[in-house]
């Protein structure tokens, strides 16, 4: 009975948690509840274990081990997260050992990993849980030595007394401390006394990775583990009819063939549940290449789909979705993004009389953008260990929300959550993609199908035509100019395949008395998800080239306008839901003019670009320095300019920033996933190009504003304003400017191979 | 089915697969060394490099049937203890960020050093092309290649 309160308070909290957004992530609190308390009996930790809080846990020996809540794509979580518990437990950072948790939403909070949310979301949580064992570890020795609590203090991992001359070891006392009552409300450091958050730390897995360490999930193996793989259809827009496995069964190997449903009729999908095929062509097998093999012996029968009915849950209740059947050709889709363009949208945003000022303006500038579908290409494919019985499901692999899928998987297996255990692999990169579970879920019923261990595979082709992409995009924007030459009107008009990229409320509204935001959609089979900086990966791109070129109309320097603009914003601005802060805004733009030297002339050897933008919570600047070699555009260094507030681990971030800007300028250049009659034209990277070594900048300088805001994002934030800032060095470049990404296309060279 | 003995890692390893077999399946799937990686199967990623008598190549394009007898190292045998200098320049550098390419990467950084101690960074941006770091640490990579060319 007992039980059973506890999985129903779990799951009304899963289910709040994935509904409300951050904001609940962020005020529950971990130590007060009794929910924790619960589930930290349940756990029956090893007596050697002092377990003073769910994240920390501190032997005997001195070691401190400390949980990583989130799961690790790659934007270091699992040296960060346990750097800032670290900071405010004042402990040393040599004698810490980190691991990553396991699932579990109640100990451990969201465990989501998306959003450039990470650090924002548990920056205010694990100082709390740091300051709080270093308080009971204080107290613990207090009592012990009978002296008062305010003259024990901390350092580097050490308990000490001064007036007594007494010091002990943390370890020594973390068993006295776990009995201590956990304190509320406590005092933490002020940023300028931080002394391991701020100074850079090696990723704590570097060893594992470049010795080939087993940490990946396509790395999971167990005894009599079985290989799964599906085989989808050939397009979008299709579905299996019927299928002979004669021969296939007959290949080495092989166990079994089957199809299944991954969701039956009527299933109600939580908004990560996205699948692309439902009805599934399952080979199982002993091992990847028998599987690989006996899969293309399969004689199947494929045929269109219809309208199709899903049935979402959401904020406002159950709703339902029409996927419209066809199959759809990139061409035919431009075609369709041009008549939308030109039908009335749905209002976002209206300031002042736009349609007056455009009216009355001298001059109008009016430019559309377009950019194509993007796969994620994470390095490591789709994939999934599930063991399923009808007891308990262990799942394990690459997951970036396991808290939102858990209780889909709970419903397709009907187990409660508390028999799902879901542990979490390193990702081989995540980029969004693996925050959609379908892959997950597939595993755990072929598992279940089989009952035996399997893991899921997709191949990279599997994995590339699948779907969940970043959506197909256009915009149209218009700037109006009065006969001085002064911006009197904004407009955008975006749309999209089948999601629009418009952010309504950021710069330049604000910024523009007379200012116009409208959207349309375009429904598709074709299935999309979040993409690193989801929208603002093409609204900036867009925006930010825009922008440049209203700058050379208005006869300005592309900064000084910009800047211009935003002193509008922060002094006098225009509307009330301007999401931008506009001073810190000018200051990454500020920023990157003085340390790339924008005043100064560079010789005329570059080609220069610059663009910026905001977006979760963070601002970020790039000029970009073109040069031409092999006659082919080609940039040649970078200076970047971000304010995330504090920045944890200085190195690591500027990877992380560096890596933003290398795979800006790749997509910029080369992404693209194109389809004809529903088939993804591109299958692998022989024909998806992704930028190589030779095509990266030589050196890309990242400059951090430094400041004592809490942290905000830094994963997605550097990625948007990179397309604006390769389009206008372009167009320094190659005299003309390029609207429709890849810019490749319209490049001499198009679609060398350059390896 | 066939019987071959691999030698990998200087260790002889008998193998009972399907000649066809890639050795990047016999490795990860038969013999349990999973740090060589699928990205692609086509020859166009380089997660999957090791070295064949020390010369990176793709072992998604490599047969078993083809390999028996030859020299073959793999990332978990680049060095006994991790610290062979392109591994310590990894480290040095961090230059991970989800890292799965990472061991293709070293492989092909380990190949080049063997046979050009001290290249420039166009033999550098040459010979490392092949492989794909989807993440972008390409930057990162060259400064590790050229503090592991000083060592």
């Amino acid at each position: 009975m007992e039980n059973k309160k506890t999985t129903y308070n779990r799951r009304s909290f899963l289910k709040s948690s994935a509904l409300a957004g951050g904001g609940l992530m962020l005020t529950f609190n971990w130590f007060s509840t009794a929910k924790a308390a619960e589930k930290m009996q349940e756990l029956n930790l090893p007596e050697q274990w002092a377990e003073l809080t769910g994240y920390i846990k501190i032997t005997p020996d001195n070691v401190i081990t400390i949980l990583c809540p989130n799961p690790e794509f790659g934007q270091n979580v699992m040296t960060s997260l346990p750097m800032i518990i670290a900071e405010e437990l004042d402990a040393d950072w040599k004698n810490v050992v980190v691991e990553m948790g396991p699932h579990d939403n109640v100990k451990l909070g969201p465990q989501f990993t998306g959003g450039s949310n990470s650090v924002r979301m548990y920056w205010k949580p694990l100082r709390e849980a740091g300051a709080a064992a270093r308080y009971m570890l204080r107290q613990a020795a207090a009592q012990t030595w009978k002296v008062p609590l305010e003259e024990v203090t901390t350092k580097n991992g050490i308990i000490v007394h001064p007036g007594t001359m007494k010091a002990a070891k943390y370890g020594e006392f973390a068993q006295i401390a776990a009995t201590l009552p956990v304190p509320k409300d406590l005092k933490l450091k002020d940023p300028k006394e931080f002394s391991i958050v701020r100074s850079s730390k090696k990723n704590v897995e570097g060893q594992k990775i470049v010795t080939g360490q087993p940490v990946f999930g396509l790395d999971y193996r167990v005894d009599g583990m079985l290989i799964a793989m599906i085989q989808h259809p050939p397009a979008f827009g299709m579905k299996l009819k019927s299928f002979d496995a004669a021969q296939t069964l007959k290949m080495p190997g092989i166990k079994e063939v089957f199809s299944l449903q991954l969701y039956k009729e009527g299933f109600e999908q939580g908004g990560f549940d996205t699948r692309t095929f439902n009805d599934l062509l399952v080979v199982v097998g002993k091992t990847t290449w028998e599987v690989m093999n006996a899969r293309k012996k399969l004689k199947v029968q494929w045929e269109p789909v219809s309208d199709t009915k899903d049935t979402m849950s959401g904020r406002g209740g159950k709703r339902e979705v029409i996927v419209p059947a066809g199959l759809e050709s990139t061409d035919s889709q431009l075609q369709k993004m041009q008549e939308y363009a030109q039908k009335p949208a749905q209002l976002l945003r209206r300031d002042g009389d736009p349609e007056a000022a455009f009216k009355g303006a001298a001059q109008v500038i009016e430019r559309t953008y377009t950019a194509p579908f993007l796969a994620h290409n994470c390095m490591e494919p789709m994939n999934f260990f599930a063991h399923v019985t009808p007891e308990k499901a262990v799942v394990a692999g690459p997951l970036q929300a396991p808290g939102w899928a858990e209780p889909t998987l709970s419903k397709l297996l009907d187990l409660p959550a508390d028999k799902i255990e879901i542990q979490m692999t390193r990702m081989g990169g995540g980029f969004g993609r693996r925050a959609y579970a379908q892959y997950m879920y597939e595993a755990a019923l072929i598992s279940k199908k089989v009952n035996a261990p399997v893991k899921l595979i997709y191949t990279r082709e599997d994995d590339m035509t699948y779907g969940i992409y970043r959506p197909m995009y256009t915009a149209t924007y218009r700037a109006a100019l009065d006969a001085n030459k002064n911006l009197i009107a904004f407009h955008v008009k975006g749309g999209g395949i089948p999601e629009h990229p418009v952010h309504a409320n950021r710069f330049p509204a604000g910024a523009v008395d007379n200012y116009l935001a409208e959207a349309w959609q375009i429904p598709s089979n074709i299935t999309i998800g979040a993409f690193r900086a989801p929208r603002s990966n093409f609204n900036a791109a867009a925006e930010q080239s825009f922008l440049d070129e209203v700058a050379e109309a208005m006869g300005k320097d592309p900064i000084e306008m910009r800047l211009e603009l935003l002193d509008r914003a922060a002094k006098n601005p225009v509307g009330k839901d301007n999401d931008y802060d506009a001073a810190r805004y000018a200051e990454v733009l500020k920023l990157v003019r003085e340390k790339s030297g924008w005043a100064t002339t560079q010789d005329g050897k570059y080609s220069r670009g610059v663009a910026a933008y905001f977006c979760h919570n963070s601002y970020a600047a790039h000029v970009v320095d073109m040069v031409t070699r092999d006659g082919k555009p080609y940039v040649e260094r970078v200076f970047s300019a971000v304010d995330c507030g504090v920045v944890v681990n200085p190195d690591a971030a500027t990877n992380m920033v560096q890596g933003a800007v290398v795979d800006g300028i790749g997509n910029a250049f080369f992404g693209g996933l194109t389809h004809k009659d529903g088939v993804a034209q591109q299958s692998n990277f022989d024909k998806y190009r992704l930028i190589r070594h030779n095509e990266a900048p030589k050196q890309i300088d990242v400059h951090f504003v430094q400041n004592d805001i809490d942290p905000t994002g830094l994963g997605e934030p550097p990625f948007p304003p990179v397309f604006a800032a390769v389009a206008n060095a372009l167009y320094k470049n190659t005299g003309k400017r390029h609207y429709k990404q890849p810019f490749s296309n319209e490049l001499p060279g198009k679609g060398d191979k350059q390896l | 089915m066939a019987k071959y003995n691999l030698k990998i890692n200087g260790k002889t390893r008998p193998v009972d697969v399907d000649p066809s077999t890639p050795l990047l399946w016999v490795l990860r799937d038969y013999l349990d060394m999973p740090g060589t990686k699928y990205g692609c199967g086509v020859g166009q990623c380089g997660a999957c490099t090791v070295h064949l008598n020390g010369v990176a190549v793709r072992s998604c394009q490599l047969p078993a049937s083809a390999v028996t007898g030859q020299e073959i190292t793999t990332i978990e045998g680049l060095s006994a203890k991790g610290d062979h200098p392109v591994q310590q320049a990894w480290l040095e550098h961090d230059v991970a960020q989800c890292g799965y390419c990472q061991a293709g990467q070293i492989m092909s950084a380990a190949s080049l050093l063997k046979m050009n101690p001290n290249p420039s960074d166009e033999d550098i941006e040459a010979s490392m092309s092949g492989n794909i770091c989807r993440c972008g640490t390409y930057l990162r990579i060259k400064e590790a290649i050229r503090t592991a060319a000083k060592k």
